[in-house]
């Protein structure tokens, strides 16, 4: 390194080191250090942790609780998805066309993205209470008989589903209606002149040129369906019988309520692979569209 | 022919403007009912007559139930000081990684983004652990510290400081100015929409933030809205729904005000913030 070289290297670490000494503390030696204690024993009075290898992930296959969370999370996050990017589609180009009340229109899909999912979650509770929720009265107007949507293994984890899928689908608008602005009008105006119907044109033309939105919004609604597990906690508390339980919420239990924190390490470092396998995927896929400047 | 083009053309505009105001009012519901059940007595929770006499009585109610007041304060406590921190840290690294041709830069950029990626969310146990350590358990400062140095703040403001012409600091150094002035007379106010968008963007995030202060904080002292209202909802069970409903509405008031307020910018700051 020249003198020069190592004057700039200098300078860039003092303003690189404050960001980089929290960002490495915080989240580079939390994620290694998880799969460090995932092979150590969870210490307990005055025992202290010792490496017991392996037992922890025997542990895990053994454990059917384990297998219920997982398949809820890849549950979630396979309804989640598609169903939010598809109404968030609809929604952008609904706002994105002269529609009558347009601005009504957004604000109303896009404030779920502004609110608290602990406090919509009190709201939604409320909805699906058995017998005078607003879902139950509606049903009831039509005559169908009662049914407790988040006491019944067979739907809580639709339900919770469902607040999901209105918390997102508004903030995935938001990236499709700034990509539908770059679509050039000229093209619209081609395809009308050669006659071609919306449908078609949306197939052809839209929809291709989303592409690149669509896998940037796929990669983000991947991680929020392990993230987000705020409505579990006021609505579920993951039952009946982990029938709701995700992924996250189980990691939370299992440290701060078990406090075995040796097997949420091994829990965490399962979370870990899967948002990696993710990155890698988001890597492949997007490695020609994207990349940074 | 013409007057049937016209009549298929109007037939399916009136089917999408049915459609877009049918989901914007299913998705508006949840909000709309939870102003009509906070502003009504209890015996018009699920009644719905036009009636109906409006009251405060429950959000009175709510107010006094649980230290509300201090939450409050405990979480504009806490956005502040994460958009100060965010602010300072985030700046002075993407000023790095904009500016200077350094040995090892691109990967320690990769670190960085890796941050998108693996938020602090999900490391909460050992990110507990280091707290302990820290003895910074049940502090304001402790719910905050995670997120200050932002992978997404550094790579949003990264960006934009790429865009800034290199001719404009060039000449400032010219008159004898060292980076740090640069920095601060060149890039923050050109990048102004920037911090504009990732502020809106971080409050309303932070502000609704919820797994992480519930783990880290025990006392009212330190609690979040959020975990405030969780607190106060599953403790009193007696509470009827209008009086959680209203705090419900009462958390969320500030930002929900703030966004109807300013509406276009919320939207364009999401978008912008999105785009990059």
């Amino acid at each position: 390194m020249g003198p020069t070289a190592k004057r700039t290297w200098i300078h860039a670490w003092l303003f690189l080191s404050p960001a980089m000494i929290l960002l490495i503390a915080f989240t580079h030696y939390p994620a290694a250090v998880t799969l460090f204690h995932s092979f150590f024993s969870t210490p307990r009075g005055k025992r202290s942790a010792k490496f017991v290898g392996l037992e922890n992930y025997e542990t895990l296959i053994a454990d059917d609780t384990f297998w219920t969370v997982l398949v809820n999370n890849l549950w979630y996050a396979l309804a989640t998805i598609p169903l939010s990017i598809g109404i968030a589609i609809a929604m952008a180009l609904w706002v994105d066309s002269k529609l009558k009340g347009r601005s009504f229109v957004r604000m109303a899909y896009f404030t779920p993205t502004v609110l608290p999912l602990i406090a919509v979650a009190n709201i939604w509770m409320f909805f699906y209470t058995p017998g005078f929720g607003l879902i139950d009265q509606i049903r009831g107007a039509f005559g169908f008989a009662q049914q407790n949507w988040l006491g019944d293994p067979e739907s809580a984890l639709n339900a919770v589903i469902v607040v999901a899928i209105w918390k997102e689908a508004g903030f995935f608008m938001i990236f499709y209606l700034a990509a539908l602005q770059t679509i050039p009008t000229s093209l619209r105006e081609a395809a009308a002149i050669e006659g071609a119907g919306r449908w078609y044109f949306f197939r052809r033309v839209t929809f291709p040129l989303l592409m690149p939105t669509t896998l940037f919004v796929s990669v983000n609604a991947i991680i929020n369906s392990f993230r987000l597990v705020d409505h579990i906690f006021i609505m579920t508390e993951g039952g009946p019988d982990n029938a709701s339980s995700l992924l996250l919420f189980y990691i939370y239990e299992t440290a701060f309520r078990f406090w075995d924190t040796a097997y949420a390490s091994t829990l965490t470092v399962v979370l870990l692979l899967i948002l990696f396998t993710v990155a890698i995927g988001q890597f492949l896929l997007l490695d020609k569209r994207v990349h940074y400047r | 022919m013409s007057a049937a083009r016209a009549f298929r053309f109007d037939y399916d505009r009136a089917l999408n403007t049915t459609a877009a105001w049918a989901l914007a009012l299913v998705w508006f519901a949840p909000l709309i009912y939870a102003v009509w059940t906070a502003f009504h007595p209890t015996e018009f929770s699920t009644r719905f007559v036009l009636t109906a006499p409006l009251t405060l009585e429950n959000f009175v109610a709510a107010w006094n139930a649980a230290p509300f007041a201090r939450y409050f304060l405990n979480t504009v406590l806490l956005v502040t000081s994460i958009l100060i921190g965010q602010f300072v840290l985030c700046t002075l690294a993407a000023f790095a990684f904009a500016r200077f041709e350094f040995r090892g830069r691109d990967t320690v950029f990769v670190l960085v983004l890796l941050q998108l990626l693996v938020m602090p969310d999900i490391l909460i146990v050992e990110n507990y652990r280091t707290m302990r350590f820290l003895g910074l358990v049940d502090t304001i400062l402790a719910i905050g510290l995670p997120y200050m140095a932002s992978g997404f703040g550094i790579f949003l403001l990264r960006q934009t400081f790429k865009t800034i012409p290199k001719e404009l600091d060039d000449a400032a150094r010219v008159e004898g100015a060292g980076f740090f002035t640069i920095l601060m007379k060149v890039y923050v106010p050109l990048a102004k929409p920037t911090y504009l968008a990732y502020g809106l963007v971080s409050v309303s995030h932070h502000w609704n933030n919820f797994l992480w202060p519930l783990i880290i904080t025990n006392s009212v002292e330190t609690r979040p809205v959020t975990v405030g209202l969780s607190v106060f909802a599953s403790t009193d069970q007696g509470i009827d729904w209008a009086v959680i409903t209203a705090a419900t509405l009462m958390t969320s008031g500030p930002l929900l005000i703030a966004f109807l307020l300013f509406q276009r910018q919320f939207v364009q700051s999401f978008m912008r913030a999105g785009i990059k």
